[in-house]
């Protein structure tokens, strides 16, 4: 156990200090790369508490798509930082009261950790049981196909709509784009694709076709 | 051998020295192997083009990639004024070091992985999508247009292949039913070759019921690992080599070493996925005397083989290509094949 608790000291420690860098680093590309390291921790967390599925999930989710598509869009953004400072104060109360909103919670969340057992009513605060004898993926299916099949059907549709969404928002047909239409091209036979030209040997008798071809240029 | 129990400050010793020792272990013969497929890399290449190859180091150029070494340690970094130095040299760190690390779990032999864990293929898919990483990294902080250019076609390219390689990892687990390394290469002990009379044969494996799906792995594999013909990322006639172009002596060869190493890793899942790790490929009396680990690396050789000649082979895809082929033929084929073979195991007659 003592093992598991330098580890937990280290994670925490890790992913705390890289949130705080989040936030304070000057440069945009770096607090990304922070980010990625507190998801990164989030994940350790995540297995010493046992929960090796999520774990593997929020690496291969967060850190190997989201994060990416961040970092590729904050690199290919010009970032104003002068800019991004004048707004600060304005955005300042607002922000205060979101984080208040979330330090309030937490402390409440960790308040009814000490709270006496039935101090609550019955079915308002309940634990996650621990699966036992299986594996915490097929723990995780088993409730999340079963019991929470419509609501994990529901999360599908709006992903689902979102992307659509996404879609339809950034889609441009541009008109005189050539486009390569590969079934076309390979559909193209020896009758589709040639013209045999007949040139009569001797002079400089353009056919109609070629000289047609050759005053259009 | 290992502790049952960590009770006493001797058992932390003997685990921790065991731990420690196996790693190092696994490590040395890895690189040393990795170091060898290289040099096959370089012959296979030559042989088809007719040439000899390296053949001056050591005998038949056996000691060339110790010699590659050598002469990238002694040579002088080079950090670019413009770069960011912090991530430029994390870059390559990154990807070397994720590169190893994907090793942790895979089972060189029957129950011979560092870490048995429960999602190990899970692990897997995770570490091989954080290689993007170390590419982006390098790219951006070269500070310098080639090497940007390549980061951010890595980048789109890298995200776009996963997405299949999910999906066939998904038809893989479906079949298997477990996301161990181990059972899923246990599991493939039963299948076609045990109803046609061969059992725990060959014919067992999945790439026999899962076809397509190898097929698809394969490719997207070549595409994950940035392998010709999908190496738009440091395409010589366009961005001279991509993210690479400012990097040179040690730091190249951790990106050198990493990207080895990664091809090296999906030619290990590859053969765990599809051509049963290592079992024997037939369960009779001379062929399942070889030990386990030695049927893997002759696995990873062979898919390792075959990238190579796909290497030799094929020419480059043009980018549109590319991102054509990952997202209109590989994705809803891969798609269509997790929806018939979850269908098959739920309805179809007993197909495992």
């Amino acid at each position: 156990m003592t093992l598991a608790a330098a580890f937990f000291y280290l994670f925490a420690a890790i992913t705390v200090a890289s949130a705080f860098k989040v936030i304070s680093a000057k440069n945009p590309v770096h607090a990304v790369l922070y980010l990625i390291l507190a998801f990164f921790n989030a994940a350790g967390l995540f297995v010493l508490l046992g929960a090796e599925f999520l774990a593997m999930i929020l690496v291969v989710v967060y850190v190997g798509a989201v994060a990416v598509l961040f970092l590729f869009v904050v690199m290919m953004l010009d970032v104003d930082f002068a800019q991004l400072r004048a707004g600060f104060m304005k955005n300042a109360t607002l922000g205060f009261t979101v984080g208040m909103i979330v330090l309030a919670e937490i402390v409440f969340f960790v308040a009814t950790q000490f709270l006496k057992p039935g101090a609550l009513p019955a079915g308002l605060v309940r634990a996650a049981p621990i699966p036992q004898g299986i594996t915490n993926t097929e723990a995780l299916g088993r409730v999340l196909y079963t019991k929470y099949v419509y609501f994990f059907q529901g999360a599908g549709l709006i992903l689902l709509v979102a992307m659509i969404g996404a879609i339809v928002l950034t889609l441009r047909h541009k008109p005189n784009v050539r486009r390569q239409n590969i079934s076309e091209q390979n559909a193209r036979t020896k009758s589709t694709a040639m013209d045999v030209i007949k040139v009569p040997s001797g002079g400089y008798n353009i056919p109609d076709k070629a000289a047609a071809k050759v005053a259009a240029e | 051998m290992y502790p049952k129990t960590l009770d006493t400050w001797w058992d932390w010793g003997l685990w921790l020295a065991l731990t420690v020792g196996l790693s190092l272990l696994l490590l040395v013969v890895l690189l040393v192997i990795v170091a060898f497929l290289l040099l096959m890399d370089r012959k296979v290449w030559a042989a088809v083009q007719m040439r000899r190859g390296p053949n001056v180091v050591g005998p038949f150029g056996l000691l060339q990639s110790f010699a590659d070494l050598l002469k990238f340690v002694l040579k002088e970094p080079l950090i670019p004024a413009g770069a960011d130095k912090g991530v430029f040299l994390l870059a390559p760190l990154v990807t070397a070091i994720l590169a190893l690390a994907a090793w942790a779990v895979i089972p060189v032999g029957n129950g011979m992985a560092m870490a048995n864990i429960n999602v190990g293929i899970l692990y897997l898919f995770a570490i091989s999508s954080l290689g993007v990483y170390g590419i982006i990294m390098g790219g951006w902080a070269s500070n310098s247009k080639y090497p940007f250019l390549g980061a951010l076609r890595s980048a789109a390219q890298m995200v776009s292949y996963e997405v299949s390689i999910g999906f066939v990892i998904i038809t893989v687990l479906l079949c298997a039913g477990s996301l161990n390394l181990n059972d899923i290469i246990k599991a493939q002990q039963v299948g076609i070759g045990t109803r046609v009379g061969l059992p725990a044969s060959f014919l067992d494996w999945y790439w026999l019921p899962l076809f397509p799906m190898f097929v698809v792995f394969f490719i997207s594999a070549l595409a994950e690992t940035n392998r010709p013909p999908f190496d738009l990322v440091e395409a010589e006639s366009e961005l001279v080599a991509g993210f690479m172009v400012e990097y040179g002596s040690t730091p190249y060869l951790l990106f050198m070493l990493g990207e080895y190493v990664a091809i090296v890793t999906m030619c290990a899942m590859t053969s765990i996925l599809f051509l049963g790790g290592w079992l024997p490929p037939l369960d009779i009396a001379p062929l399942n005397w070889i030990p386990g680990p030695l049927w893997f690396l002759l696995k990873i050789t062979f898919v390792f083989f075959m990238f190579a000649m796909v290497k030799a082979m094929v020419p480059r895809y043009r980018y549109d290509q590319l991102m054509r082929l990952g997202w209109k033929i590989f994705l809803p084929l891969s798609l269509v094949m997790v929806v018939v073979v979850a269908g098959l195991l739920q309805f179809g007659p007993q197909v495992r």
